[in-house]
């Protein structure tokens, strides 16, 4: 028996002439809460589609839960959830007949279904909203009954799609905390994101740039191996001397966080900080560990941010 | 598979029942095009506005004018003094038609053979035309209205009893005999309303789910293509019944439309019309990406089912293309099928033709529709 949820080789998709999703390799174990980060565009998407049936991949193989995707999409959706980036519910019906429909939908009848809404709505605070038409709903409410109807039949295999794009950190906390309780029973979990503190809370993580994958690890992993030296810079007219910085080769990249300017430098530097110091002798120079935003740019190119 | 099919049927109730919009359009419909077409259309025309020349100023004249307007059919509104403000007249669209009548009216009134009856009429050798009636002849309704006066009677001008005139043919008028345009529409009507809300709701109600994300949630589902699209049209069915009641039921109480076929016949052609449509529109769904795309398909289809399915000219009329795509629509079918049923009391058996081709006509658009709806985006 296979012990990865997802497994794919050589994965692409085109749209016409565009390349949506290019040469995507994964292999993600089971029971992990796996991230896809990269920016608007990326074909975080589109990745998950593939993965789901829902789109029919221009080339490459997929196996999910061990089984090959192609041929066994229906009997595969069982043991799949998904939870749109855009939310797919019924705007016009209340949040407990939602849950009746797609209950019915997984033939939950009876008694059976009648306890496992009620346990849903428990779980995920919504007993109050339960008669509110889900179109009247807030952003967190909507996404907790889009996760609850995604999870109705207890899948094995999870996908979300940007699931807290129009949630609030208080609850984006809160909604971690059920994907946690989710992989601990168990349950393997794809989530697409394009925050870094979400990022950071995966088991693993592959950051998509242009459909490419540019990185692909533990975010520990990802940040001690980061092939770059991360310095905080500090002083006076750091707009000018980021000008200056950015002209240069082996300077990655350079972003001012606060009173800060927080400079990424190549490997191919030895030392970074004398580096740094000999161009801006006048500044407060400090080497700091690397986050997941470094791990980013210096994996996109240093391109996004600047 | 039942329980699927149910909690969709159930679902699209609930939101056809929230969706007030809709709802209404399905009552409003029926019922506002039912009394506009039951009021308004009439192939037989009344009080046409016309304008007269009148050169002659006799009596005879001023009896040949109330005689025709004692018709109805004619209503001089205007007088022109000469037969070119006439003409003008009809060019502004003042009046459709004009009379002009000579000078000489008299002369020719007491030449003529309609003036006179039996065998003198037959004696007399010179005859002219005692008037002239200019027309606006785009709108052959009007033309026709007035060609039926070419050959009036003329005795009762001269105040001479009107001898009834022996017809070549007698004609009896079957099934309406008071010639009401209203009784051959009311069911018509019934196709036409179907038609447009039966394959326009179905669509509709697919594209919207794709339009609004709803899809993509539901093809990640078990559920298979089939349970889907069963549990989408059942509603529509229920509906479309509904908006046969409605329209016969106001035919029947308001415009007296007789209803003579047995309810069973009745029943089973609309079920086989509404199934006929409603695959329709799932083909379409399968087709549009937006509900704008779904509308303007349906209109494609809407209006050849108007205009040749015989609802508005006789189907036997058309040239042979126009019948030939007119066979194609499940409109002209069931038109012939109401019809028959309603006002000619025949039985569904009588109609096994047209039967039978709504019933392959289905079965052709389920399987069409099936293969092309795959649980697939994009
Ligand atoms: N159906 C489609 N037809 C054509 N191009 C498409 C289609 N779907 C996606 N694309 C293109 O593929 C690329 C990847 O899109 P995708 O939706 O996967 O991005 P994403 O990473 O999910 O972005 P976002 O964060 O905005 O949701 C985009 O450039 C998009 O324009
Ligand atoms: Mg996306």
């Amino acid at each position: 028996m296979s012990q990865l949820a997802i497994e794919a080789k050589g994965l692409s998709k085109q749209f016409g002439q565009q390349i949506a999703v290019n040469q995507l390799d994964l292999s993600i174990p089971k029971g992990c809460i796996y991230g896809f980060l990269g920016p608007n565009g990326c074909g975080k998407s589109t990745s998950i589609r593939l993965l789901t049936g829902l789109l029919e991949a221009t080339s490459g193989e997929v196996r999910i839960l061990g089984e090959p995707l192609k041929g066994n999409e229906e009997s595969l959706k069982r043991r799949l959830g998904y939870m749109t980036q855009k939310f797919s519910l019924y705007d016009t019906l209340s949040v407990k007949e939602n849950l009746q429909f797609v209950a019915s939908i997984y033939g939950f009848t009876g008694q059976r279904a009648r306890q496992r809404i009620d346990e849903l709505l428990s779980l995920y605070d919504l007993t109050a909203q339960s008669k509110q038409y889900a179109g009247s709903m807030s952003g967190g409410q909507k996404q907790r009954l889009a996760l609850a109807c995604a999870t109705l039949h207890s899948p094995e295999l999870l996908f979300l799609d940007e699931p807290t794009s129009a949630v609030d950190p208080e609850n984006r906390r809160e909604f971690w905390e059920r994907l946690f309780d989710l992989s601990a029973a168990g349950t393997s979990i794809l989530v697409s994101t394009h925050y870094m503190d979400e990022a950071e809370r995966c088991h693993a993580l592959a950051i998509l740039e242009k459909g490419h994958k540019r990185a692909d690890g533990s975010p520990q992993d990802l940040m001690a191996q980061l092939p770059a030296s991360v310095i905080e810079l500090s002083g006076n007219a750091l707009r000018e001397v980021k000008q200056r910085l950015i002209q240069h080769s082996s300077v990655l990249s350079a972003a001012q966080v606060g009173a800060y300017l927080r400079v990424l430098v190549k490997d191919n530097q030895p030392a970074p900080i004398d580096f740094i110091q000999r161009l801006c002798p006048d500044h407060q120079v400090a080497l700091t560990r690397p986050n997941l935003e470094d791990v980013f740019v210096v994996s996109t190119g240093g391109r996004h941010v600047g | 598979m039942w329980v699927r099919i149910y909690a969709v049927l159930r679902k699209e109730l609930k939101q056809l029942s929230r969706d007030k919009m809709t709802f209404g359009m399905v009552i409003m419909i029926p019922l506002v095009q039912l009394l506009l077409f039951g009021y308004a259309i009439n192939t037989d025309a009344r009080h046409i506005p016309t304008g007269l020349v009148n050169l002659s100023h006799s009596s005879e004249s001023r009896a040949l004018i109330s005689d025709l307007e004692a018709s109805q059919s004619i209503d001089f509104q205007q007088q022109y003094s000469d037969i070119h403000s006439a003409q003008q007249a009809i060019v502004k669209g003042e009046v459709r038609a004009v009379l002009y009548l000579p000078r000489d009216f008299g002369s020719r009134l007491v030449q003529h053979p309609n003036y006179y009856s039996g065998q003198k009429a037959a004696t007399q050798a010179f005859t002219r035309p005692v008037g002239q009636w200019l027309v606006d002849g785009s709108d052959t309704v009007i033309t026709s209205t007035i060609k039926a006066l070419q050959n009036m009677p003329l005795q009762s001008v001269g105040n001479r009893k009107v001898e009834q005139a022996v017809t070549s043919f007698a004609v009896v008028p079957f099934f309406n005999p008071e010639q009401r345009t209203v009784v051959n529409i009311v069911p018509g009507l019934v196709a036409v309303i179907l038609t447009m809300t039966m394959i326009l709701f179905t669509s509709a109600a697919i594209v919207r789910e794709r339009e609004q994300g709803n899809m993509e949630f539901l093809i990640n589902t078990p559920i298979r293509s089939i349970e889907l699209m069963v549990g989408k049209i059942i509603p529509y069915v229920l509906v479309g019944l509904l908006q046969v009641g409605i329209i016969l039921g106001i035919g029947h109480w308001v415009f007296s439309v007789p209803l003579r076929g047995g309810l069973s016949s009745l029943l089973l052609a609309a079920l086989l019309f509404i199934f006929a449509s409603l695959t329709l529109g799932l083909v379409i769904s399968t087709l549009a990406k937006t509900q704008l795309q779904a509308m303007q398909m349906t209109i494609f289809i809407l209006l050849p089912s108007i205009l040749l399915s015989g609802f508005m000219f006789p189907y036997e009329a058309m040239p042979s293309l126009a019948q030939w795509i007119a066979e194609c629509l499940p409109a002209t079918h069931f038109m012939r099928m109401i019809r028959a049923i309603v006002l000619r009391d025949a039985m569904l058996a009588e109609l096994l033709k047209d039967s039978i081709w709504l019933i392959a006509f289905t079965l052709c658009g389920l399987f069409i529709a099936s293969r092309r709806f795959r649980k697939k985006l994009g």
